[in-house]
């Protein structure tokens, strides 16, 4: 029990500080992966108010260049959605397929550039791609998102 | 599973010409709904009909005759192959029973709806407190924490204990015996049983979510009748499924989007609750829109004063100017009275300044009454549902205990007035029951064998309750042990979980499986679910839900009712029947002595 916490764990200290592992091997890193910088769920916003959140200081600069940033993957739209949902915490609600259930606020929209291989949801994963602000709308879903990391390189840590 | 049967049927359907949709009538039969009271008729055949073909009456009167009003054909509803007819925005004037029948030519379908008047007004105002999901468990457990109990007596009892007046409700829907919040709410508002997920309308084959047949709300009939005030007040978001029963017409409580709409158009005069990112534009960070609306802004032009703090609240309700509140006080559910007052998790670092249910009641009445016509206010403690649901019991039942103090304003406030209609209900039950305590100085390695039941139970030992009726602590060494009977897999900690809601599930591709964050709790045991593993929590259960009630009209409720009838005893107490007021369409004619 114990031992696989501490492994899971250290998955997610070596992504995060950037000395990818045993769990990356055979994959590409990207081509700007020095000029990454680590963005973390509570570094996006700097307040969260009743009237909305307000984007960070360091997730604005961060605009339009690679990040990489730690989450959990959340239950994807349909097998074939171009995007999935990273979390915080793992959902315990599927919100696309319970109708009582809502995303938390602060969510990020990823597009992986592999279009297949990465739906496995409930996992933490790393993400390593260009940050994107603003609201937008998916063509195929007319999914809302506020923050997006796009053409992301995936990779699980469990 | 699916693909084959759907195989089978269409084959069906290919040699045998069945009919692939099977026929309805809406409003259904048995429907017993209140004179006057507006709604969508609708007609399902279950093959494509010619229009010339039909033959629609009421009591033998063709439909278009009734109402003078020409009914919609459609030819093929949806692309389907079979036909519908509608008559949008009807009522029936008078009381009775009535036999609805619908030919196609070959077969006639027929309902009977019994259409019920009212007396004259005996209550200025009507209060509705809901307890989302309160069990009786909850309340036994509320009751213990609350008030304390010694040699089998309760030191006193809960608000709502003491209340003249009880009854068992059934809970159940059109399509299941296992309601949710939306067609039990609808059930309090419209008078009209609906179906799981659905809000003011009864569930037909339509495919677009607001093209179902709509059922009126108590918010549309009072406004429409009346000049009397309506306030909407929840610890849910202000557009779930409870509150939006009270103003929506849709066949998806997730469109909450559009309840936000429909929240603005129903001319309610309070509302107060979380839910505030779907108020926001959809270029606000923290918006749940899909379009640029800015409801905080359309209220505020609409006169409503806007309250984002508990202190804001307070000072709008002192204002005598003040007779329009909107109060938004969380983006998504507000945190309930364990985290806000106690242990300070869930969201409350993020939102401190988050009102407590009670004092939302207070400023709700306090706004409401300056409204010389009286008022209809609903009140959700809608936490408790949200808590049983995750295993929660702790925080569902502080939950409870908050309700009562809400309760407890309210019936302060009414006391001597005598014209006040009190209701406090659940709207479904959850299977959680009280089994004894779990007591850490019993012998055993195992947690299950510090349970002790029958006399081994005892009496838990939470610390002396405060001013507000909570004990300071919900960590003690001997505490209820309370179990829920339907629920996923899951670790039971024995134990209150102190740091944040449970979460007694996590998805993992697609089904649910335990969440190993409690794998480790010293003690904790591996529950394997009874239900399915697409279910990611506790469920609601058919259990009845019971009813207390004073004031004009609460007399009303006795023995066991179906949950429509809390409809009937508001509107009958606030005489909203036989008005003589403006009817859409000509009056039907002459009623027909029990028909069929």
């Amino acid at each position: 029990m114990i031992r696989s916490f501490d492994l899971r764990r250290r998955a997610w200290l070596r992504a995060a500080s950037g000395l990818l592992g045993s769990a990356t091997a055979g994959l590409r890193l990207p081509a700007f992966a020095d000029a990454t910088s680590a963005l973390a769920f509570n570094e996006i916003y700097r307040s969260e108010g009743v009237l909305g959140l307000e984007l960070s200081a360091k997730s604005k600069a961060l605009s339009g260049k690679p990040v990489r940033m730690l989450g959990y993957m959340a239950p994807p739209l349909k097998p074939d959605v171009r995007f999935f949902v990273l979390t915080r915490a793992p959902v315990a609600l599927c919100p696309f397929c319970n109708s009582d259930a809502d995303w938390p606020s602060d969510i990020v929209v990823v597009y992986p550039r592999e279009r297949s291989g990465w739906a496995q949801d409930g996992l933490p994963v790393a993400v390593t791609g260009t940050l994107e602000l603003g609201s937008s709308v998916d063509r195929e879903t007319g999914f809302v998102s506020l923050v997006r990391v796009a053409d992301a390189v995936v990779v699980t840590l469990k | 599973m699916n693909y084959p049967i759907r195989i089978a049927a269409l084959a069906a359907v290919a040699l045998f010409a069945v009919p692939a949709f099977a026929a309805a009538i809406f409003p259904i039969d048995r429907a017993h709904f209140l004179a006057g009271s507006r709604f969508d008729f609708k007609v399902e055949f279950d093959r494509i009909v010619p229009e010339q073909a039909i033959r629609i009456t009421i009591d033998g009167v063709d439909v278009a005759t009734a109402w003078g009003k020409k009914p919609q054909y459609v030819a093929n509803e949806d692309g389907s192959n079979a036909s519908s007819v509608l008559v949008r925005d009807v009522v029936v004037p008078a009381p009775g029973k009535y036999l609805v029948a619908a030919s196609d030519g070959l077969t006639t379908q027929k309902v009977v709806w019994d259409v019920y008047a009212t007396g004259p007004r005996r209550a200025k105002n009507v209060i509705l407190f809901i307890g989302d999901g309160m069990s009786v468990a909850n309340r036994t457990a509320a009751r213990i924490l609350s008030k304390g109990i010694k040699e089998g007596k309760y030191y006193g009892q809960l608000a709502f204990d003491d209340m003249p007046h009880m009854a068992l409700l059934g809970t159940s829907g059109v399509d299941s015996i296992i309601t949710d919040s939306a067609n039990s709410m609808s059930a309090y508002t419209t008078g009209h049983k609906s179906s799981v997920n659905a809000l003011g309308v009864y569930v037909s084959r339509a495919k677009d979510n607001l093209a179902h047949p709509k059922v009126e709300t108590i918010t549309e009939l009072v406004k429409r009748r009346t000049k009397m005030a309506v306030g909407i007040v929840s610890d849910a978001e202000v557009e779930d499924a409870t509150p939006a029963g009270m103003v929506a017409h849709t066949r998806r409580r997730a469109d909450k989007d559009i309840i936000t709409e429909q929240l603005f158009l129903s001319r309610a005069d309070v509302i107060m609750g979380g839910g505030s990112a779907y108020f926001l534009p959809q270029k606000t960070p923290g918006s749940k829109r899909k379009d640029d609306n800015d409801f905080v802004d359309l209220f505020a032009r609409d006169g409503f004063r806007i309250a984002t703090t508990d202190a804001e609240m307070k000072a709008a309700a002192a204002n005598p100017a003040t007779t329009r509140l909107l109060g938004l006080f969380h983006p998504d559910n507000m945190d309930g009275a364990l985290d806000r007052r106690f242990l300070k998790k869930g969201t409350v670092d993020k939102f401190p300044n988050q009102p407590d249910v009670a004092d939302m009641t207070r400023a709700a009445i306090e706004i409401l009454s300056r409204n010389k016509d009286g008022f209809v206010l609903m009140v959700e403690a809608g936490l408790i549902d949200k808590y049983n649901h995750p295993l929660d019991w702790e925080r569902s039942v502080y939950d409870t205990i908050m309700l009562s103090n809400a309760v407890q304003v309210a019936k302060d406030w009414a006391n001597g007035r005598n014209d006040t209609l009190i209701i406090v209900t659940p709207d479904h039950t959850h299977g959680v029951s009280v089994v004894g305590t779990v007591d850490d100085a019993k012998p055993g390695p195992e947690m299950r064998d510090k349970v002790g039941v029958y006399s081994e139970a005892g009496f838990p030992n939470y610390p002396e309750p405060d001013q507000d009726g909570y004990p300071p602590s919900v960590d003690v060494s001997r505490r209820l042990a309370m179990f829920y009977g339907n629920f996923p897999d899951y670790y039971e900690t024995f134990r209150p979980k102190l740091d944040g809601p449970n979460v007694p599930a996590v998805s993992k591709d697609k089904l649910y499986v335990a969440n190993e964050q409690y794998k480790d709790v010293p003690g904790a045991m591996l529950r394997t679910g009874n239900l399915p593993r697409s279910a990611d929590t506790g469920t609601h259960t058919a259990d009845d839900a019971l009813l207390t009630a004073a004031g004009p009209g609460s007399e009303e409720f006795h023995g066991f009712m179906e949950n429509v009838e809390v409809f009937r005893v508001m509107v009958d107490a606030l005489g909203l029947g036989p008005q003589p007021a403006k009817v859409v369409g000509k009056p039907a004619k002459a009623k027909v002595p029990a028909a069929q």
